[in-house]
């Protein structure tokens, strides 16, 4: 499925794998958390992900971070919000600097939120259009509260605008 | 805009700025936009749904409700005025004032919704964040700024959590409503330990303020009260704690069962887990990044300075002469006053419990009379109290004869705060398409059987709360007398709960028996006060005297003879 970056689509360089598939060589692969704790997957160069499902707790990738490029964090629904405090926790209090990727149902009116709790990438149904998604993120650049990612300089007191 | 009358120069509300105006004005658009395309039939009733709750817009019974909020309940003048003329123009010339400090237009047509943002924009009104999964409209005391007992004015805190609140990226899906009530004074008037949190800010033997913090009370179908999660949290740790409870409460709060996904449940299900998990949380955020600094405090605190208050003494000659002369006029200050800070004045509670009226309901012509009163008497500020009545809260006790005879022509100087017919009542089964009985009949005939004010007096501070379902809009777990309305094979019938209380002794009360029929439930609560008044000792409230007398002689009492 198509991923939309800072406004852009781009393809998916990551292939899923299951549990039971083997690990292509050379390909970089998103495993699951149970996977990761299981096989610890070692001696490999390509790129690997993990897919956190809503009620895990990112804590738990604290061993395998300097080996992990992407964290993919899920909405089962859009109104299932767990998401976002994954992906502010990868950051803050792990220090995740690689990509955060949001799946599952999203809504474009979600998008400017997501980036501010730390998402960069999210994925998007087949043929969405990209426009709509920059449109809803730049529907309101006012924001009130300090988060991980989007702050421009203070505007005033407790507002800041975003940076869109 | 220029036609509107100024902001009276000394009232004490949050002045918006350029882009806060903005804000809201794009916002408006967005959603005149919406519903021009459920008008037209672009987007289903399903696709309409979020959009509109996220504007405040309910489709109850009869009509779509328009939730505004008054954050933290308090209104200048000019604001009010506004309120008059939505209500005249697009309502049937009434409001409802709501236990949490806002109000609802109850007779809303679709196509007039965004004029009528757009008419609360003017005044730097909206409906945002009054409906869904989010941090709702933060509530304080009434009393804030004025009440003689107060520590710290909780109103700067309050709008502090109003604007962190606001469109925050990480809350706004959580498992269900969050609502937050904070106070400054010892003697809680916000229920503060049944609110998602509820915050007592203090001073330390330094001076220096800081929040004890209560998480996890609530009322609904599973009525808890809260627990201490922290005794003292410094100022500059306060938005950081409200972060962190919300982390964790999003994170870990249930999400299938909807009557299970309040934080109370995670709180009760985790116990001293929770208090860890926040601590956790607290020790992992990146250093300075949620601190509060002193500085926003002191200028949010700014748009609260106190008015100009005259140099005054208590009890002037004036009033003195007044409470001699005139009974009625002495009941209604006994009751409709509460002490206030700066001497020779005194805060008025207005009544919108007139006897076999709506509790809550205000018309557009006692609105403007109230804002014209607040004009002359009261700096300009008016207050909405939980309990759903009207606050000046600035008023000269010099003044209070004439405030009372201003009152009395607009319905307004019942003299019935704290008694019996002083009811909160949820709107029931007449507009709310959750509930499952009428309730504001009820209160109607409580307030009609008891109209007679010396009996009321003679009973005394007694609070009957009357929810018609089991969603407890109405708050009766914490009624002193609660009334639940429920359908029973298609009949409405009526469960009641003794000893139930919202302030420093929070308590949820007990179901005295069977329900009673929508007939006999009048007959019920009278026969409860009867015995409260034969078994009390001198100077006992009701409260009191359940609580010393158990439920037995009123179960006797109900249930003996049949």
């Amino acid at each position: 499925m198509p991923l939309l970056e800072d406004g852009r689509l781009r393809p998916d360089p990551f292939v899923t794998v299951t549990d039971e598939e083997p690990l292509p060589e050379g390909t970089p692969a998103i495993i699951s958390l149970a996977r990761l704790l299981r096989d610890a997957p070692a001696g490999r160069n390509a790129p690997l992900g993990v897919a956190l499902a809503p009620e895990e707790d990112p804590r738990a990738l604290v061993p395998f971070l300097g080996r992990l490029s992407l964290v993919a964090v899920r909405l089962p629904k859009h109104r299932d919000g767990r998401a976002f405090t994954q992906a502010r926790a990868l950051r803050e209090a792990l220090g995740f600097r690689g990509e955060v990727r949001a799946t599952g149902h999203v809504l474009p009116d979600q998008y400017a939120f997501l980036l501010r709790c730390g998402v960069t990438v999210v994925e998007l149904p087949e043929g969405a259009d990209p426009a709509i998604w920059n449109a809803a993120r730049q529907a309101h650049p006012v924001a009130y509260q300090a988060a991980v990612a989007g702050d421009a300089e203070p505007l005033g007191f407790l507002r800041r605008h975003v940076t869109a | 805009m220029d036609s509107l009358p100024a902001i009276p120069p000394h009232a004490r509300t949050y002045r918006y700025d350029a882009v806060d105006k903005a804000f809201l004005q794009a916002r408006i658009a967005e959603f005149r936009d919406q519903v021009q395309r459920r008008l037209d039939g672009t987007l289903t009733e399903d696709e309409f749904k979020p959009l509109r709750l996220m504007n405040g817009l309910y489709l109850q019974l009869h009509a779509y409700m328009l939730r505004v909020a008054i954050p933290y309940g308090v209104l200048n003048t000019r604001q009010l005025r506004q309120l008059a003329y939505i209500a005249r123009r697009w309502d049937r010339g009434f409001g409802h004032f709501t236990t949490r400090q806002n109000i609802q237009f109850n007779w809303t047509k679709l196509a007039d919704a965004p004029d009528m943002l757009a008419a609360l924009a003017e005044v730097d009104m909206h409906a945002i964040q009054t409906s869904g999964n989010c941090v709702r409209n933060v509530t304080t005391d009434e009393f804030a700024g004025a009440a003689a007992d107060e520590v710290v004015d909780p109103r700067p805190y309050a709008e502090i959590l109003r604007q962190w609140s606001t469109l925050h990226p990480e809350f706004t899906y959580l498992p269900r409503k969050f609502k937050i009530a904070i106070t400054g004074a010892p003697h809680d008037r916000v229920a503060a330990k049944l609110h998602d949190i509820g915050v007592i800010a203090k001073r330390n033997t330094e001076g220096e303020v800081g929040f004890e913090v209560w998480v996890g009370g609530g009322l609904g179908r599973t009525p808890i009260v809260g627990t201490k999660l922290f005794d003292f949290v410094p100022e500059a740790d306060f938005l950081a704690t409200m972060e962190a409870t919300l982390r964790v409460y999003n994170a870990l709060g249930q999400r299938e069962n909807i009557y299970k996904a309040r934080i109370k449940i995670l709180v009760r299900d985790l116990g001293d887990e929770f208090r860890r998990l926040v601590e956790r949380e607290l020790a992992e955020m990146p250093e300075g990044r949620y601190r509060l600094p002193s500085e926003v405090v002191q200028a949010i605190a700014a748009h609260f300075a106190p008015p100009p208050f005259a140099r005054l003494t208590d009890n002037p000659p004036a009033l003195r002469q007044a409470l001699e002369a005139n009974r009625a006029f002495a009941t209604w200050v006994k009751n409709c006053t509460h002490p206030h800070r700066a001497p020779g004045y005194v805060s008025v509670v207005i009544s919108l419990k007139p006897i076999g009226g709506i509790p809550g309901d205000a018309s557009a012509d006692q609105m403007e009379a109230v804002a014209d009163l607040a004009d002359r008497f009261s700096f300009g500020e008016i207050r909405v109290s939980h309990v759903q009545n009207l606050v000046l809260p600035h008023v000269r006790q010099e003044d209070l004869p004439a405030l009372f005879a201003a009152l009395k022509p607009h319905g307004l100087a019942t003299p019935n705060i704290g008694l019996v017919s002083d009811i909160i009542s949820c709107p029931g089964m007449d507009y709310c398409a959750l509930a499952t009985a009428r309730s504001i009949p009820v209160a109607q005939r409580i307030s009609e059987r008891f109209a007679d004010l010396d009996a009321q007096l003679d009973i005394g501070t007694l609070h009957v709360n009357i929810s018609g379902c089991i969603n407890a809009c109405g708050h009766h777990h914490v009624g002193h007398i609660g009334i639940l309305g429920v359908d029973k094979r298609g009949e409405e019938v009526y469960q009641i709960t003794l000893g139930g209380s919202a302030t420093n002794d929070a308590a949820i009360g007990e179901l005295i028996g069977p329900a009673f029929s929508y007939d006999g439930v009048v007959d019920a609560v009278e026969t409860i006060i009867r015995t409260y008044v034969a078994h009390r000792a001198p100077g006992e409230t009701f409260k009191d005297a359940y609580r010393r007398l158990g439920p037995a002689p009123f179960k006797e009492a109900l249930y003996a003879a049949a």
